[in-house]
């Protein structure tokens, strides 16, 4: 999957989760939780719905390394990647 | 025969609006099935029946806006026979309301004269009544007996007051404000709070529970907050006054714990529903109920249970980065707990400074219930609690 199909994927899972939040606004650089108010309860459904749409397994002690909408696209394609191999 | 009535859904709801039935006249219906919808001023309820039997006739139809108490339906419940017409008690009980236009003409039931009897009416009450020019005989007694209480007029007074803005088709947003407004102003106006607040060392409780949700898979993972909810129902147990509810005049101890959980809702707003049996459900229990609550909270599909039942509340916003909350009560509860962010701090253990996760807990307690002597001890079951995650 590219880049561009998993932040696609990204925005979708979000879109379930702040469904009223305009993702076309979001800032790809900055903290989601900041711009779209979630909390850990969505954070959590946000990581159960990637896991279902991309089979990706996400630790607890990772979820540092999925604040910004760039971080999340780069940590699930190299996750992507390493779980091909 | 049984009264199916308009629920009072917390202390902020005087009135609401039947969207439908989920049943017809003739149906049979048990215990806890949703028989109907209603529009309060907060959000749309599911409304369960609590009684069962067959529904022998229907008094509200959709589109009706009529105050708590007043009898929706009648219920013949099991082992009764048919009745003939319907109960005088039933049609004296229908206060006049404000009447929405419904989709359908009604079909009136016949009219029988309400009895000629002297009322039941608590004396506060019927001073209050008087001061707010309310006829007590529109009201709807909901205590012992049929009895007129305080509350009873008050919420009676409230939809005198409500109305207009109902009627005038003011948004669900105002109208939550506004339902909201009235349930403060009354606990502040009414309960002498008073606010306790510790800090507690969260270290063993993060550890346990990062690991604990390293053996789950992902949809089975815990939250931080349900911990804090499990000892929150757990430390009830030893304090069992802040589990009460204050009605007419004095403290009434409730049977079971069902943590009330302030939960915001997307467009502003929030709603407080009951985990039921918070004490006695496992923490993965307690998850799936926390998630599968926030997420019919959002969408706007909760139970009227879910909002009658609250025996306390718990309130987090350590999310927006608070460090303390000093909540209000929502009455008749007579407690609530607040949790501030989770924050690493300087921590003195054995001796040595360390960096510790730390949260800090507070209480709103109703002082005509409790002194600040118990509910600090129920602060300390909190953080003693937490001290032995696996036990929670």
């Amino acid at each position: 999957m590219t880049k561009e199909k998993i932040r696609e994927t990204v925005l979708r899972a979000l879109s379930q989760i702040a469904p009223e939040a305009d993702l076309a606004q979001i800032k790809p650089h900055l903290r989601i939780r900041d711009q779209l108010d979630i909390d850990s309860m969505d954070m959590l459904n946000f990581m159960i719905a990637i896991h279902k749409e991309l089979k990706i397994e996400i630790p607890e002690t990772d979820y540092p390394k999925l604040l910004t909408l760039d971080d999340c696209t780069e940590y699930l394609a190299s996750r992507q990647g390493l779980e091909a191999r | 025969m049984a009264e199916f009535v308009m629920p009072q859904l917390g202390a902020d709801m005087s009135a609401g609006k039947l969207l439908g039935w989920r049943k017809k006249a003739g149906d049979s219906v048990k215990r806890g099935d949703i028989i109907a919808d209603v529009e309060t001023d907060k959000a749309d309820i599911e409304v369960e029946v609590f009684t069962s039997g067959v529904i022998e006739k229907i008094l509200v139809q959709p589109g009706e806006r009529v105050p708590v108490g007043t009898p929706l339906a009648i219920i013949r419940e099991e082992g009764e026979t048919e009745m003939l017409s319907v109960s005088p008690g039933a049609q004296a009980g229908r206060p006049s309301a404000a009447t929405l236009p419904a989709p359908a003409a009604p079909v009136s039931p016949p009219v029988i004269p309400p009895m000629a009897a002297r009322l039941h009416i608590s004396p506060a009450a019927k001073a209050f009544a008087a001061d707010h020019g309310i006829d007590p005989a529109s009201v709807t007694g909901t205590g012992p007996g049929g009895r007129i209480t305080l509350e009873d007029v008050q919420r009676a007074v409230q939809v005198k007051t409500a109305q207009p803005a109902a009627e005038a088709g003011v948004d669900r947003q105002t109208r939550m404000r506004q339902a909201i407004a009235g349930a403060m102003a009354r606990s502040k106006r009414e309960i002498p709070h008073y606010y306790l607040s510790t800090t507690i060392d969260m270290n063993r409780a993060m550890a346990w529970m990062a690991q604990a949700n390293l053996k789950r898979p992902i949809e089975d993972r815990l939250v931080y907050g349900v911990l804090l909810l499990k000892a929150v129902a757990l430390a009830l147990r030893e304090t069992p006054e802040l589990n009460s509810a204050w009605i007419e005049g004095k403290a009434v101890l409730s049977a079971d714990v069902h943590v009330g959980v302030a939960i915001s809702l997307r467009g502003g707003g929030l709603v407080a529903p009951a985990l039921h049996h918070t004490d006695r459900q496992s923490l993965d229990e307690l998850m799936k109920a926390f998630r599968d609550l926030v997420q019919r909270a959002r969408a706007g599909s909760l139970r009227s249970s879910e909002l009658s039942d609250p025996t306390i509340t718990v309130t987090s916003l350590g999310e927006q980065g608070v460090e303390t909350v000093f909540g209000i009560i929502y009455p008749p509860q007579v407690a609530l707990v607040g949790f501030g962010k989770l924050v690493e701090r300087p921590w003195s253990s054995q001796g040595q400074i360390v960096s510790r996760p730390v949260i800090t807990a507070t209480l709103s307690a109703d002082h005509r219930v409790s002194d600040g002597h118990r509910g600090g001890l129920f602060l300390a079951a909190i953080e003693r609690k937490l001290q032995e995650p696996e036990t929670l």
